[in-house]
């Protein structure tokens, strides 16, 4: 490992009989290990007083190569690795896996299948949502939206473990469909959460929507103009809370999207609260699908007819889905074996991160926090 | 030296008015007693309240209901090892925490437990505590300073803002009570702790209902800034765990960081009981002019014993609901142990000559131990302040309300 | 269904591309059509799907292929099977730049065109301010060790207005410089970064290429073909462990 200060490149350490002191500017590394950063992530904060003058953020500590495991598996041993990217939302990985190379297949999988991932996919992305609630909330001095979060979204975990025995990387789905029939009493249990969940979430608003600290702590707090949010690239609820009404699921439905009616919650400002908002809008969104969903699973098949042994043909595809966190693709590349030729995985959060720089630049550090959190990133899937 | 003790049973002032320095000391002794028991009590009390609010129990496994968890924390924190960065400087990291402990001591010298249970009572009584205590911030920027390390510096910094900025607020708010002890005949406030409790029996009303509103809205005000002054949440900056890691006390381990916890509860059983003392009537116990005469004096004297016979059945109530399984046994019979120590307890205090004399100090307790749970409530429910907001609620909130309290007290005390 | 991807600038008014590009993809779809009103939508391979609105009919969008459509085995990634993908679009960019542009094909309903390195950051910037491709989604490279330019590096663009993705391919050599294109799209930064990291493909004019993802001391780049992990792990443990690895 090379030497740590290299890292800081532009922001020049200075002379090391230097202290610190004799500098206006303080320096300050904030990670890898730090509560607040939600992983390992490493962001050097240049500061004046408590102004922040500049970041870097330094990431790979979580890198498992993942894209050269890819390489070395075949299509079908590769699908368990997606999960450990965004592991708070593994099915939803597994699901653009899954549907990618489907693609490139040239399948498609029964709609049976297509109702039980999108049930499983939406549980997933309340899952994550409460994740990030509750972190988000703790980053910000508010310690017990966290436990009321922890608390409901283990009700979806035990729902996952039910369905096929794991409840984080659930590797819920297989190329061409479904592995597991959904067992007794899934539906039953699935309606049971919305009725559960659904004052839940309204006591999660209640604790902090008209909170006043909340608010004055969110509101103008790295602010992201729409604009700015399509140049860097931004996508998912945070590009959404600047006014972009875009998602994938209704712009290029894939699974059985297409069947559910569902809003796509949008903010004006672009600011931390907005984002806050959206993402509350979007859990109840997502049990209205779920909601849709339930009642009428199609019977039929679970999986489509796919070869014992996966070889799809040259080519490439790119396929990306709506998760939890934005825009998450897989560019496929196969050479005619059993093995992908390269799995490009495009990955939302490490893409979100980026803009963690434009937006606390002249903030306090305070509001790092307040962004770091609100950015809503895994770091599994930054470093991958 | 046996006169001395025994003529001081009954006088009628302080032992250090009445010069005896025996009982000073064991006054003392009782009181740095009775704060450490009050600290461990309201560890324990804090993660449980905190762990209900949370949905989750608490401590549950060092002892029944984990009464003994904060003492194997007190022998956790002596037995680790105590580190000192290496680049700190030694003197003023070892001095930082002794200075802001020996502060949040200090204050109790003249906090009144009752008309005769205080160490002593000085005629600057309010301004030997508002001294004392901001003293504390300067061993807060002592640790900050000696770690030589970013996060306690920043920590440091914006604990001696916070500090001084809410010092002004409080200030004001204290000199308006103060003005209402000179609302009587000869038109002489004072200053001594004592005295302010006895004005406002003396004007039979406490000073929080004093001018409605205008004593509730200075009562705010030091309620809102004595939360920033102990560097709780919503105000705990300072130590704000999410961005500096632990804020000033980052660097400290084992004794030294438990002088620090130590100090930061003290400092809240002081700051409330000043809040106690100038807004709340101290000892007296509720409606001291509405429900007086012998019968009511009767029934109020009895809520010391009534209240530890309830914790008592409390603690029976939860024996009886223990698990039946062997494992446990050592575990109820240590629970029923406890429930008939605080039984015997409440007894006790039935007994005419002891609940005379203890009575006072319930009441004293009963009132902190309100504001106890408030800090809890606080932590369980807000959000941080980030440091502009609190500059601003400090500066352009607090501050004028009191100086505008302050004015029209003065005024309300002329006219009326 | 409304009008759900909406975007900042304003859609395109004119006729966007000839659907001419795309033979038989968008009329017959296999797409599982359910209407939101068909409860128990089975795949009907005759049902036109219309599915969001603002998608018109290009050879984009269809989230499925055609359907008699199977993919031959072809000989190199993007063979046989894909078709000639030429739109407006590309007629447009064709005759302003030439043999520059090269092959523009469709493979599965995805659109992609290879361009000559030379033309790089032109016509990423006028994919960006012509053609409304406004959000780079994806840069990433692609390694061929027995090609004589060893390397394809991609450009994954989405267009908010059109709703619609294409990809820009460009073929290197080892050693040979691209073009940056944090100028046009900030979020290139970090994307090129890690194509650098991951294939060692400079990137000319980035404000700070260097690693990203592995340490500033690693040496090679593991995503090329012929980057051994078993070496590196031996090396690594010889030099670290000072053991064999056994591996």
């Amino acid at each position: 490992m090379a030497d740590a200060t290299k890292n800081v490149s532009h922001l020049e350490l200075g002379d090391t009989d230097k202290t610190f002191l004799d500098s206006n500017e303080l320096i300050i590394n904030m990670g890898p290990q730090h509560p607040a950063t939600h992983g390992v992530l490493r962001v050097i904060l240049r500061l004046d007083g408590e102004k922040v003058l500049g970041t870097e953020c330094v990431i790979g500590y979580l890198h498992r190569g993942v894209e050269k495991i890819a390489e070395n598996r075949t299509y079908a041993m590769f699908n368990p690795y997606v999960d450990r990217m965004d592991y708070v939302a593994a099915v939803s990985n597994g699901l653009g896996y899954c549907e990618a190379v489907e693609k490139l297949l040239n399948l498609e999988a029964p709609p049976r299948a297509n109702y039980i991932r999108v049930i499983l996919t939406e549980l997933n992305r309340l899952a994550s949502h409460m994740l990030w609630l509750g972190t988000h909330a703790l980053d910000i001095g508010a310690i017990t939206p966290l436990f009321y979060t922890f608390r409901d979204r283990e009700e979806i975990l035990k729902i996952f473990e039910k369905y096929c025995g794991a409840r984080l990387t659930t590797h819920a789905f297989r190329i061409g469909g479904c592995l597991y029939e959904t067992y007794e009493g899934f539906e039953q249990d699935v309606t049971k959460f919305l009725k559960f969940v659904t004052p839940k979430i309204d006591e999660y608003e209640e604790l902090l929507t008209t909170n006043r600290i909340w608010v004055e702590r969110t509101r103008n707090v790295g602010m992201l103009s729409a604009k700015d949010c399509i140049a860097l690239g931004v996508t998912g609820p945070v590009l959404r809370a600047s006014g972009v009404k875009w998602d994938l699921r209704k712009a290029q439905p894939y699974a059985a999207y297409p069947d559910f009616e569902f809003e796509i919650p949008t903010g004006q400002n672009g600011d931390t609260y907005d984002r806050y908002l959206v993402r509350m809008q979007e859990m109840r969104q997502s049990l209205r699908i779920i909601e849709q969903a339930v009642g009428k699973i199609p019977e039929g098949p679970i999986m489509a007819k796919v070869p014992k042994v996966i070889k799809p043909p040259v080519g490439e595809i790119y396929h990306s889905i709506e998760a939890p966190k934005g825009e998450l693709g897989y560019f496929i590349v196969s050479d005619g074996s059993t093995q992908p030729y390269r799995v490009r995985v495009r990955p939302p959060s490490f893409v979100n991160l980026q803009a963690l720089e434009q937006m606390v630049r002249g903030q306090l550090v305070a509001d790092v926090i307040a962004v770091i959190g609100t950015l809503d990133i895994v770091l599994g899937e930054v470093d991958r | 030296m046996l006169d001395d003790v025994t003529s001081y049973l009954k006088s009628d002032t302080t032992p250090g008015q009445a010069g005896n320095f025996l009982w000073a000391f064991i006054y003392i002794l009782l009181i740095f007693l009775g704060l450490s028991v009050a600290v461990i009590a309201m560890n324990w009390l804090e993660r449980k309240i905190l762990a209900h609010m949370q949905v989750r129990l608490g401590p549950m496994r060092v002892g029944p209901h984990g009464l003994l968890q904060p003492i194997a924390d007190a022998i956790k924190l002596l037995i680790k090892e105590d580190i000192m960065p290496s680049e700190s400087d030694p003197f003023v990291f070892w001095t930082a925490p002794l200075i802001v402990v020996l502060t949040a001591f200090t204050v109790f010298i003249v906090v009144p437990f009752g008309p005769t249970h205080a160490v002593t009572d000085m005629n600057i009584g309010v301004l030997f505590m508002l001294g004392v205590s901001s003293l504390s911030v300067l061993g807060v920027v002592m640790a900050g300073w000696a770690s030589n390390s970013h996060y306690p510096l920043m920590g440091a910094l914006r604990s001696s803002a916070q500090m001084v900025s809410y010092e002004i607020a409080m200030g004001l708010a204290v000199i308006s009570a103060v003005l209402m002890t000179s609302l009587n005949q000869s038109g002489t406030g004072t200053l001594s702790m004592i005295g302010i409790v006895q004005a406002q029996e003396a004007q039979a009303t406490w000073f929080v209902f004093k001018f409605f509103p205008l004593g509730l809205i200075a009562f705010f005000v030091f309620a809102v800034a004595m939360v920033a002054e102990t560097n709780r949440a919503p105000f705990d900056l300072p130590e704000a765990e999410s961005e500096l890691t632990a804020g000033f006390h980052t660097e400290y381990s084992g004794f030294r960081w438990s002088l620090f916890f130590l100090a930061e509860y003290s400092a809240m059983i002081a700051v409330s009981s000043i809040a106690v003392t100038l807004w709340l009537g101290g000892w007296l116990h509720p409606f001291p002019h509405w429900l007086s005469g012998e019968t009511w004096d009767l029934v109020f004297s009895l809520f010391p014993g009534l209240t530890f016979v309830f914790l008592a059945g409390l603690t029976f109530y939860s024996v009886a609901r223990m698990p039946k399984h062997p494992y446990f046994r050592v575990q109820t019979m240590g629970l029923a142990g406890f429930g008939a120590v605080l039984g015997l307890i409440g007894l006790a205090l039935f007994a005419p000559p002891v609940r005379d004399r203890v009575q006072d100090i319930y009441w004293f307790a009963a009132k902190v131990a309100g504001f106890m749970y408030l800090y809890i409530w606080y932590r369980g429910t807000f959000p941080r302040y980030r440091f502009d907001q609190l500059m601003t609620v400090g500066w352009k909130i607090l501050l004028p309300i009191g100086l505008g309290v302050l004015i029209v007290t003065a005024i309300l005390g002329v006219v009326l | 269904m409304p009008d759900e991807t909406k975007s900042p600038p304003p859609p395109p008014t004119g006729e966007p591309k000839g659907p001419a590009g795309a033979p038989n993809a968008p009329s017959v779809e296999p797409v599982p059509a359910k209407k939101p009103g068909d409860p128990a939508a089975t795949t009907d391979p005759a049902a036109p799907a219309a599915p969001p609105k603002p998608a018109p009919p290009t050879a984009a969008k269809p989230a499925e292929p055609a359907g008699g459509h199977t993919p031959a085995p072809p000989a190199k990634p993007a063979g046989p099977a894909a078709v000639a993908w030429d739109s407006e679009m590309v007629c447009k960019l064709k005759g302003q730049y030439g043999s520059g542009i090269g092959e523009a094909s469709t493979y599965l309903g995805q659109n992609y065109m290879v361009v000559d390195s030379s033309l790089i950051p032109e016509i990423l910037h006028v994919l960006r301010d012509q053609e409304e491709f406004d959000y780079c989604v994806d840069i990433t490279a692609l390694h061929y060790p027995q090609r004589e330019k060893q390397f394809d590096v991609i450009w994954i663009l989405y267009s908010f207005a059109r709703n619609q993705r294409i990809r820009v391919k460009t073929l290197i050599a080892d050693g040979e410089i691209v073009p940056s294109a944090v100028k046009i799209w900030p979020t290139a930064n970090w994307l090129e970064r890690e194509v650098y990291d991951m294939f060692g493909i400079r990137f000319d004019g980035h404000p700070d290429l260097k690693r990203i993802l592995l340490p500033d001391g690693w040496k090679g780049h593991p995503l090329r073909k012929d980057y051994g992990i078993i070496q590196q792990d031996n090396e690594w443990v010889q030099i670290n462990l000072g053991i064999e690895s056994g591996q």
